[in-house]
């Protein structure tokens, strides 16, 4: 049985169908990137599953429990926790207590947060900033408290949305290395991204959303052969001249 | 580490200070000092209750003076109409000011903003005009003490105010020992989350609306605990002496000009307006009235505008310079 | 029957005072989203300048309320000036406490220099006048407050809706930074619109001496039942506090003679509890 299992999940607001019948597993200790172009629905369905929306049909499965429609807070508490697109430090609090606040999620005395909290700091080599006030931070800082604050939580999954947009290529490669490190503790991981480059190397599985539907779903190299991705990726003309080239 | 465990030094030097104060001959001996002590600890102890929800959760009530007021006729029902001491009717009293502010609070929590802060003033009013009514409680008449004996079972003394100091004294202590738990506790981490972004904190696994009606019934717990000290202090109670909206007022601006979501901020607001408003009215009452609330509004208004973080904001600004001046030099 | 009609009455027409005071809020609210704590207090102020004009000069209300209005259109603007341009979009809270500060400020001052006494002016144009309508008696001086709530609501809404300015001040609520990037002076709109709120409720203070009494407390009750019909309305929506203005008014009256005087803001501030907690952005908002 996959950690999570996303079953014929749909979203609609009003008339809108940013959703549409999504079904896929994320296996234990992997880590599953979610593709697409802006638009097709990914932090909709990110939503949906970590508990902000309710899905309009469908069904949510985590650890063997149905948590279609729970509160965020019920979602994070069973082990799957979400970092923001936009992030949302807490910003009148230092950079450590914001981690601390994830780490209580586990520990319920301080001196064991304490400890947590700093583990996950020092793991997201945050230690210099951390008596700053989080709301002063530089948007690159910003993103990597995310991070930490939900690694601090120990969580089963963690679920990232875009905290590689908008990154430089050497703090891209210091994400991505440090991904791989989280998943060799053992924490499952799933990653939204737009860009496609970043997740390539580190994915084991890639699900492609267009349009609000699943249109591809395997391994990375399959992925960037399929022409359906690369024509939600780079328009049909592009598509259709790039088979010719092959054939 | 270190950074956790400071101010707690702090914290018992202020103490210290406190329980010797009215034993140090000279000005602080007359009994007009003592009242001003004695109202400086009480509204500390109560701007610190309104602080836990305020300050540190971030939902800023101006419906306080309710919870105080519950309090106060707590101890004033067990005195007045069943003979009692004053503390099962200050207990009952607390319990049922949380219960009160859970019932309402559960509801008033969805709303957002501006829309929050006049349900609180509505409630107020509502309470006010119910208390002015309801013959049980003495109506607009209120409860007036009869002359008993005087002493720590009825809490109550005619002639001496050091007592009363003391009594104050154990509340401020009582309150701002909770202030300061749950400040390094899980929930008051929790509390600061939420305020400084709710979503951010569900997603962490923090449950907000518990979070939220937690810090309520704490702080109106303490608030009405507050009520049952300042009937004692009085002998008698009536709806506009503790419901009301200026009431309510005193609280949230004592805590702003100290410093919201600090643990001194309520002390030191405490310390610098009621001073200033129980000597402007002493000296300048002769003045036609009013001369004291003139000054204390010029006051508020000078304060928010130059100072939002208060004087702890001052303080730590001050504390930062001089840090700053040494570490050059 | 009658008795019915003439409390509905009475309801409507107290409806529409606090729609003039209310107005003022509004546009404040809307515009700035900022809580003016001393409304009530601007009211007072426009009710002592009336009521000295007719006491010492012999200016009748009917006339004075221009020179109410005036006044307080400045006070509001200084006030604007001095401390509320400081606070406009910093934490709600700043403004409501400065506001505050100012409300305990004047009146305090009033309290002290006009003594807390009742003040009424004993003979005006309007005073005790009445007019028969079937069964039903209206009073002279409430209709004609009401008359100049309507016109002046009208004229308030038509500017806003159909001017220039008015297109700039709607511009300035809903983006401020954009509608700085298209020219508009949004410190000036701001001024405009805090000195404006003041106008609207210096009328409604300028006339109201010819049938009620002012002291320094006057504008306390005044100015929470302004914030409750600007709330109970929705967010800064003009028909909206009109709207809820004259419920307020009917829940009143009739709160106060079927069940007892006393409970009759009990009722009117139940009803926005109730109100907001079925529409948390008030009847009209969004």
């Amino acid at each position: 049985m996959a950690l999570l299992e996303v079953r014929g999940l749909t979203m609609k607001f009003g008339s809108l169908l940013a959703n549409h019948d999504i079904s896929f597993d994320v296996e234990e200790g992997s880590i599953t990137g979610l593709i697409g172009p802006n638009g097709a629905g990914k932090t909709t369905l990110f939503n949906c599953i970590s508990g902000a929306y309710k899905p309009t049909a469908g069904k949510v499965l985590f650890a063997g429990s149905d948590i279609t429609g729970w509160p965020p807070y019920r979602v994070a508490r069973l082990g799957a926790v979400r970092t923001f697109q936009v992030v949302r430090p807490l910003n009148d609090m230092s950079v450590f207590d914001n981690v601390l606040v994830g780490a209580f999620l586990r520990e319920r005395d301080l001196t064991s947060a304490l400890d947590v909290a700093e583990c996950s700091l020092r793991f997201c080599h945050l230690e210099d900033y951390r008596d700053k006030l989080a709301g002063n931070l530089t948007i690159g800082l910003k993103k990597r408290l995310e991070l930490a604050r939900a690694l601090a939580t120990q969580p089963k999954l963690l679920m990232l949305d875009e905290v590689m947009a908008g990154l430089s290529g050497a703090e891209l490669k210091e994400a991505m290395e440090l991904l791989k490190e989280i998943k060799a503790q053992g924490v499952t991981l799933l990653v939204v991204e737009h860009v496609m480059e970043a997740l390539m190397p580190i994915a084991d599985k890639v699900v492609v959303l267009d349009g609000g539907v699943k249109i591809a779903e395997g391994p990375p190299r399959e992925i960037v052969e399929s022409e359906r991705v690369i024509a939600a990726y780079l328009g049909e003309k592009f598509s259709r001249r790039l088979k010719e080239l092959k054939t | 580490m270190r950074h956790r465990q400071s101010g707690f030094g702090l914290g018992c030097t202020i103490f210290g200070i406190l329980a010797i104060l009215p034993l140090i001959p000279g000005p602080l001996q007359g009994p007009f000092a003592k009242h001003v002590l004695v109202m400086v600890l009480l509204f500390a102890s109560m701007s610190q209750a309104w602080n836990l929800l305020g300050g540190y959760c971030g939902q800023v009530s101006f419906g306080h003076s309710v919870f105080f007021g519950i309090g106060a006729y707590g101890a004033g029902m067990a005195v007045v109409k069943y003979g009692l001491t004053p503390w099962p009717g200050a207990l009952l009293g607390a319990i049922i000011a949380s219960i009160v502010s859970l019932v309402i609070s559960y509801p008033c929590f969805r709303l957002k903003g501006h829309y929050f802060a006049i349900a609180t003033f509505a409630i107020v009013e509502i309470f006010n005009r119910l208390f002015m009514v309801w013959y049980w409680v003495g109506g607009a008449l209120g409860l007036d003490y009869p002359i008993i004996e005087e002493g720590w079972r009825n809490f109550m003394w005619y002639e001496t105010k050091t007592p009363y100091y003391y009594g104050a004294f154990a509340l401020f202590v009582l309150v701002f020992s909770t202030a300061r738990w749950i400040e390094r506790h899980r929930i008051g981490y929790y509390m600061r989350a939420v305020r400084d972004g709710q979503e951010a904190a569900e997603s962490l696994g923090v449950n907000s609306p518990q979070v939220k009606l937690t810090a309520m019934a704490i702080s109106a717990f303490l608030a009405a605990l507050c009520g049952a000290f300042f009937v004692q202090y009085n002998l008698r109670v009536d709806p506009p002496m503790v419901m009301s909206l200026d009431m309510s007022m005193r609280f949230v601006l004592i805590t702003i000009l100290g410093g919201l979501g600090t643990l001194w901020g309520p002390l030191l607001g405490a310390a610098v307006l009621i001073p200033l408003q129980e000597y402007t009215r002493a000296i300048w009452g002769g003045l036609g009235g009013g001369v004291d609330l003139i000054i204390f509004g010029l006051l508020i208004i000078v304060i928010v505008i130059r100072q939002p973080r208060g004087l702890m904001g001052f303080v730590s600004w001050v504390v930062g310079h001089r840090a700053r001046a040494r570490g050059r030099g | 029957m009658t008795l019915f009609l003439q409390i509905a009455l009475d309801g409507i027409l107290n409806g529409m005072l606090y729609a003039i005071v209310a107005l003022g809020l509004t546009l404040i609210w809307g515009v700035m989203d900022v809580i003016n704590f001393a409304h009530g207090e601007f009211l007072m102020i426009a009710m002592y300048v009336s009521y000295w004009l007719g006491f010492l000069m012999n200016i009748d209300p009917l006339v004075s309320w221009v020179a109410s209005s005036v006044f307080v259109f400045l006070l509001a603007f200084v006030t604007y000036k001095l401390m509320v341009s400081h606070l406009v979009g910093k934490p709600a809270l700043s403004a409501l406490l400065a506001t505050f500060g100012l409300s305990m400020f004047l009146k305090n001052l009033c309290l002290n220099r006009f003594s807390p006494n009742f003040k009424l002016l004993p003979v005006t144009v309007l005073s005790g006048k009445t007019i028969p309508v079937g069964s039903l008696i209206l009073s002279l001086p409430q209709l004609v407050i009401a008359v100049f709530s309507l016109a002046v609501i009208f004229i308030v809404y038509r500017f806003i809706a159909s001017t220039r300015m008015g297109w700039a001040i709607q511009a300035t609520a809903m983006d401020k930074e954009a509608a700085e990037l298209m020219g508009i002076d949004t410190e000036k709109i701001y001024g405009l619109v805090f000195g404006l709120g003041g106008a609207c409720v210096g009328i409604a203070g300028g006339l109201l001496p010819t049938y009620m009494p002012v002291h320094p407390e006057v504008g306390s009750l005044f100015g929470l039942i302004a914030f409750i019909c600007v709330a109970m309305g929705g967010f800064g929506s003009i028909t909206g506090s009109l709207f809820a203005s004259l419920l307020v008014g009917l829940v009143e009256a009739f709160a106060g003679f079927y069940i007892a005087p006393i409970f009759k803001y009990v009722a009117v501030f139940a009803l926005y509890l109730v109100i907001v907690m079925l529409k948390p952005k008030g009847l009209f908002g969004w």
